[in-house]
């Protein structure tokens, strides 16, 4: 057994795993984290995608050890207070990008990931950005455009979104 | 499917981890990102004892400029290297083959060592690193060595570390455009995701419209990355026009074993490697 | 997040946003593989490494000395109780129907057939113990290849058998009384084209991997399955083990994809149901995808014989027909009757007068074939339009008017067909000409001409596929007809609850569909209340007790019009109530927009809402009057309903390479009444999806010793959104004519359409190198070596 502690959607974990845990069984199994799904043993479709420490994993090639000490956000720590639907979540349902829904939490993980490196992508970058997650449902065409549909309204919110960082910190200073 | 038990130790220097590797025996595995060998582990087509995470060791991990090389720490991130400004500049060629590594997620937590030191020969870092005429920075038992990309990939899945060494860095180095090097990565596989089929590193260094000095390197070509030195050859000295390309890659497959599996025959891969060399050397070279 | 109106009103055709999202969108989804119970016995299988081979020695023992092993069995532990695995599609009287034992007993058929099973108290202890299980194996000869199996000598899959023949199913036109003879028509042929098309193995790929979870300690045994199918699975589960049905109960919960890959009954749900059963603990069994892809059922693999004869006018005057279908080693659910679907569409849009289909199942030593997605009409129909555009070449005119000189004009329905189908309704001109105007179908040729003309090395190619299906699955009389071993009606039901809240049960059991969305947009229209006043059921056998399931593009066109037929009865049964209410006479009263009223008199009226309290009350209802507006409908279609479609696409091949890419994707699909077109758009995306990845990407691939090569996703190249194009959608709406809701089914339609049209654009990219047909899927190998072959062959043809 190995120590290890991981915050997970804002919540501090400690436990002793097994050190051949994937970090997506520690989720599932251990903290009960089962919005993040397995999907292949082989690191191919992308169902099990969840930031670590701001990046988008695939958490079925994890193991938990390695994420000892870091934040991990799932598809269940991403709405914001009072339940309140990040733009991505809202883009996937304005522009019926899921079907079966399987492949969603990872999917809008990783897409999540891929505006925060490129706010503005054109849509063969959204395709590229996720090659790593597969859908057999929709064909993809409106998972592109639900991507950007998050990227307009985060675009569009940004401003105001600035404006409240610089204010708190005028308030701390 | 989960991994079958193993010892787990995270060793925080490179001397630690020496240390519990030799301790570890025989069935030790080194985990780096672990993006090929923990799907080898789910599948339980690996089983070690104990798996040394090198994840725990920083002196494993960054990008740092000597002068005439760049040293690349083993542990440094796909997605560290392809964003990293010097690997951008000075081995372009770096950063835009490890763009076409796998997928994001993969490159957020794969590393260029792991890659390496993993030697499959799908894989599209060996070959770069043999057009670059990187050396391997290794560290042992018996302390640290320096080998040559030419003598590194030694057979599939087989480099020429042994069983209880540890991939340190890799020193590359600095051929940019400032040089007059170009350089391209040129690949084709059947869907985003997968290997490549056939891939290939070239980078042509061009003079006053000639093509003054190249390297070439072919991913998938047989058990080890190869070097197309007959490409090469013709290449020097020879204008940099098309016509000049297509008569060189006449040499591409040359000294090559291509497979012939359930993903190509060895008679298609060696189609692309001509065809995929003249993409990449004329990109290289501006043609 | 759903948008509340209170307008009651034109619910059915808006683009509604789902009510299934919010629970998928935020990771609260109920998987199957998310249920934990008390007590809980984790399952893991240990599979058969070899294709065919009998069992001589098996010990478990060493494996229950592990630490967290609880159990473990192998077939012979349970051959008494473990029920043999149904077929229910026998398709003729002579049909070989081995025994199928969940957990082999004796003899190992195809590799990855389950042979040992342990339960232990977590999964990693139960998959370490499975490698401590000693089996010993006696190697038998194995067959893969279906031409091979039917070969004198060959080894035989099962031995009593005495043949890898299960079946010959023959649909003659002459002997049918539904046309003429194909042998006449090929002897007046002025031209006649033979041709062999090869329609690989695929594996269905649905995100979620089958698990199953079951649990004996109630007064029902109750399965959760990752399953199309709880209602089928019930009945045969009862069937098979002898427990009695009204003792078991399954529950579909959240269900992630299925294809017709979940529309089975498999060998993992009967052997956790025995273990269940056997060990009295609720036990849990969770696929990984690599045993998915070896054990779960695959689709397609058959091998086409077309002989088409025709007029030089281009008048297609017969089309013979002759398939062997690879059943795998033994036969699931509706294995045989696949292929027999397919028999029905050859003819396709077309008004042909001879034909004749004739198809063989053949057992080999692989996992077993059955329905995925389209199940024998995508085959039907990529034969006919690979073969039209054959014709066309042939003949030298443009593939898209040889079709218009053959199929059946929209002043020409209902239209009898060769096959004996009656198609009700469409409009094949009008889906065409919108298609191609969508397409730019001649600036495209003009652009074709020019880069053949420049000898381009990448040639840009124009494929057609029109097509037509049949859905809503089935009328039982002629279900009867084919043996199949159930009828195709559909249920539901309408509870109206006091508040006036509507409670929907379907006997349709959706994985990805939108039913809940759908379903809601019907009742709010029929019964005048809110959308998000609906509640709709489904998928448990406890709520929704009868019901034939989701596959074959039904759910719509039967679910839905059983809904509707239940939302009437409940209209009726609160008319008397409202009248009461407004104390008039019932047949004064109309029903618009929610409301009973007195006919031609505005104002106030009463809401089925008021009639539902005045139900829950009693305390004022008129003599004689049930206090229950609930209604039940079951609903057996009288006939099919067949979407059609047009669907053009354009690929530009790199010659030097092979490598295709898609370049632009139009398709048009009549598929009668939309209920929400943003949901139909999604099904024909998706669709289309799999049609392109059978026409570019996708094969199954066995070694001779019935070893699966492409067992993961590494191999088995599933494309993501890097590899699949932008996709236009336009669409005709030609109402069904057969039920009130016009809706004629979607969920095939893609990928029915998409795959020739997708093999037509890269074979007439490659036309000017003499190259006339490439194998599925089009790899960039097996494109550069058609041309390579084509040069040859030319080159050689060339000589003096």
């Amino acid at each position: 057994m190995t120590r290890i502690s991981l915050t997970v959607d804002g919540v501090r974990y400690d436990d002793d795993v097994d050190p051949r845990t994937l970090l997506v069984h520690h989720l599932r199994d251990r903290l009960g984290k089962v919005g993040t799904v397995v999907g292949c043993d082989t690191s191919n479709c992308g169902a099990c995608t969840v930031l670590l420490a701001g990046k988008s994993v695939k958490s079925c090639t994890v193991l938990a050890t390695q994420a000892d000490g870091s934040d991990v956000t799932t598809i269940e720590g991403l709405s914001g207070p009072n339940d309140a639907l990040h733009p991505m979540q809202q883009a996937f349902h304005g522009c019926h990008g899921l079907q079966c829904g399987y492949c969603t939490p990872g999917m809008i993980m990783a897409a999540v990931d891929l505006l925060a490196d490129n706010p503005e992508p054109s849509d063969d970058e959204v395709r590229e950005g996720l090659e790593g997650n597969l859908c057999r449902c929709t064909g993809y065409q409106n998972i592109v455009r639900a991507v950007q549909q998050a990227a307009a309204d985060m675009r569009a919110a940004a401003p105001r979104t600035s404006q409240s960082a610089d204010a708190a910190q005028e308030v701390t200073t | 499917m989960i991994p079958a038990a193993f010892d787990y130790a995270r060793p925080t220097s490179v001397d630690d981890a020496v240390g519990t590797l030799a301790d570890g025996g025989e069935d030790a595995k080194i985990l780096a990102g672990g993006q090929s060998l923990i799907p080898m582990l789910r599948l339980r087509l690996a089983a070690p004892t104990v798996v040394v995470d090198l994840g725990g060791v920083n002196d494993l991990r960054g990008v740092t400029d000597d002068g005439n090389h760049l040293v690349i720490g083993a542990m440094t991130t796909h997605d560290e290297i392809m964003n990293d400004p010097a690997v951008r500049s000075h081995a372009p060629l770096i950063a835009q083959a490890t763009r076409t590594v796998a997928d994001r997620q993969v490159r957020h937590m794969g590393t260029f060592g792991g890659s390496l030191a993993h030697a499959d020969p799908a894989g599209d870092l060996p070959s770069v690193t043999m057009a670059l005429d990187a050396s391997f920075e290794i560290a042992g038992p018996s302390g640290r060595r320096s080998v040559p990309a030419s003598e590194f990939f030694v057979d599939y899945l087989t480099t020429a570390m042994d069983p209880g060494e540890i991939l340190v860095a890799v020193r590359v180095p600095k051929m940019s455009d400032s040089s007059g090097w170009g350089s391209h990565y040129e690949k084709l596989n059947r869907v985003a995701q997968a290997w490549a089929l056939v891939g290939v590193a070239a980078m042509v260094q061009r003079d006053n419209g000639t093509m003054s000095d190249a390297r070439v390197a072919l991913t998938n070509m047989g058990p080890r990355p190869v070097r197309a030195h007959g490409v090469e050859e013709a290449l020097r000295g020879a204008p940099a026009t098309a016509d000049a390309v297509g008569a060189a890659v006449a040499h591409a497959a040359e000294n090559t074993e291509p497979a012939d599996d359930v993903t190509a025959s060895a008679e298609y891969r060696t189609h692309l490697a001509s065809v995929l060399t003249g993409r990449a050397v004329r990109t290289a070279a501006s043609i | 997040m759903t948008v509340t109106e209170d307008q009651p009103g034109a619910e059915v055709g808006r683009d509604r946003r789902r009510k299934e999202d919010a629970r998928l969108i935020t990771g609260r989804t109920m998987w199957t593989e998310n249920i934990n119970l008390p007590g809980m016995l984790h399952l893991a299988i240990l599979r058969s490494p070899l294709a065919h081979a009998r069992i001589t020695h098996v010990d478990v023992d060493a494996a229950l000395e592990l630490p967290g092993v609880v159990a473990a069995f192998t077939g012979r532990d349970v051959a008494d109780m473990q029920g043999s695995l149904p077929c229910a599609w026998p398709v003729t009287e002579d049909t070989v129907l081995p025994g199928y034992p969940p957990l082999a007993v004796d003899e190992v058929r195809h590799t990855g057939e389950p042979v040992a099973v342990v339960a232990a108290r977590d999964r990693a202890s139960a998959q370490d113990a499975l490698e401590a299980i000693e089996i010993d194996y006696e190697p038998l000869p194995v067959v893969v290849d279906m031409e091979d199996a039917l070969a004198d000598g060959a080894p035989l899959v099962h031995e009593d058998a005495g043949t890898n023949k299960c079946y010959t199913w023959v649909l003659d036109s002459a002997e049918a009384g539904t046309g003429g003879d194909v042998a006449q028509a090929k002897s007046d042929a002025e031209v006649v084209l033979e041709r062999r098309y090869v329609q690989q193995r695929l594996i269905p790929a649905f995100m979620e991997p089958r698990s199953v979870v079951v649990d004996p300690t109630g007064d029902q045994i109750t399965m959760w399955s990752a399953t199309q199918i709880p209602h089928i699975l019930r009945l045969m589960l009862a069937m098979s083990t002898g427990v009695p049905e009204h003792k078991i109960r399954v529950v579909a919960p959240d269900v992630g994809g299925g294809f017709g890959g979940k529309l089975q009954v498999t060998p993992e749900e009967f052997i956790a149901f025995a273990a269940a059963r056997r060990f009295g603990r609720p036990v849990k069994f969770v696929e990984s995808r690599s045993e998915t892809m070896l054990s779960g059922h695959h689709g397609r693999d058959q091998i086409q014989d077309i002989t088409l004869s025709a007029r030089r006018d281009g008048t297609v005057t017969g089309l013979s027909v002759k398939l062997l279908a690879n059943m795998g080693a033994y036969l699931g659910i509706v294995t045989p009757g696949v292929p027999v679907l397919g028999a029905f569409m050859f003819n396709a849009i077309y008004k042909f007068p001879a034909y004749r289909f004739e198809c063989s199942g053949v057992f080999t030593n692989t996992t077993k074939t059955d329905a995925y997605r389209g199940a024998g009409r995508p085959e039907a129909t990529y034969a006919i339009e690979r073969i039209m555009d054959e014709l066309a070449t042939e003949l030298d005119v443009d593939p898209i008017e040889l079709r218009r000189r053959n199929w059946i004009q929209h002043d020409e329905f209902p239209f009898t067909t060769v096959a004996g189908l009656t198609y009700d309704s469409g409009n094949y001109e009008a889906a065409t000409d919108q298609a191609m105007e969508l397409f730019g179908y001649h600036e495209l040729r003009r652009e074709q001409a020019e880069r053949r003309e420049s000898g381009d090395p990448v040639q840009l190619g124009i494929g057609v596929s029109t097509y037509t299906e049949m859905c809503g699955l089935a009328p039982s009389r002629i279900l009867g007809q084919l043996r199949y071993g159930a009828g195709g009606w559909e249920t539901a039901s309408v509870r109206m609850l006091p508040t006036g809240k509507v409670e929907v049960i379907t006997g349709t059991s959706p994985h990805g569909q939108s039913h809940e969305t759908a379903w809601s947009q019907i009742v709010a229209d029929r019964l005048g209340v809110p959308f998000d006043d609906v509640e709709v059921l489904h998928g448990d056998t406890r709520t929704s007790h009868k019901g034939l399931d989701t596959y074959g593009s039904r759910s719509l066109a039967v679910g839905g019009t059983a809904l509707v037929s239940a939302c009437e009865k409940v209209v009726d049964k609160a008319k008397p109530i409202a009248a009461h209410l407004l104390e008039c006479d019932p047949a004064d009263l109309e029903f618009v927009d929610g409301q009973y009223r007195v006919k031609g008199t505005p104002g106030a009226g009463k809401t089925l809402a008021d009639c539902a309290l005045a139900v829950f009350t009693a305390h004022d209802l008129p003599d004689g009057v049930e206090a229950n507006l609930d209604a039940d409908a079951v609903v057996d279609p009288e006939n099919f309903s067949f979407p059609h479609g047009t669907h053009l696409c354009a690929t530009e091949v790199d010659t030097e390479t092979g490598q295709v890419k898609i370049r632009s994707y139009v398709a048009v699909d009549d598929v009668g009444t939309v209920i929400n077109p943003l949901i139909v758009d999604g099904q024909v995306h998706g669709g289309i999806a799999q049609g392109i990845a059978q026409a570019l990407y996708e094969e199954a691939v066995y070694d001779e010793d019935g070893n699966l090569l492409t067992g993961t996703f590494v191999d088995y190249t599933v494309p993501s959104s890097a590899d699949l194009p932008d996709i236009i959608t336009g669409r005709t709406e030609t109402p069904a004519t057969g039920h009130p809701l016009g809706a004629k089914g979607v969920g095939e339609a893609g990928t029915i359409a998409s795959t020739p049209a997708v093999v037509n654009a890269i074979v007439d990219a490659l036309r000017p190198f003499g190259v006339s047909d490439i194998r599925m899927p089009c790899t960039p190998e097996r494109v550069w070596q058609a041309i390579r072959d084509a040069r040859a062959a030319r080159e050689g043809s060339d000589r003096p």
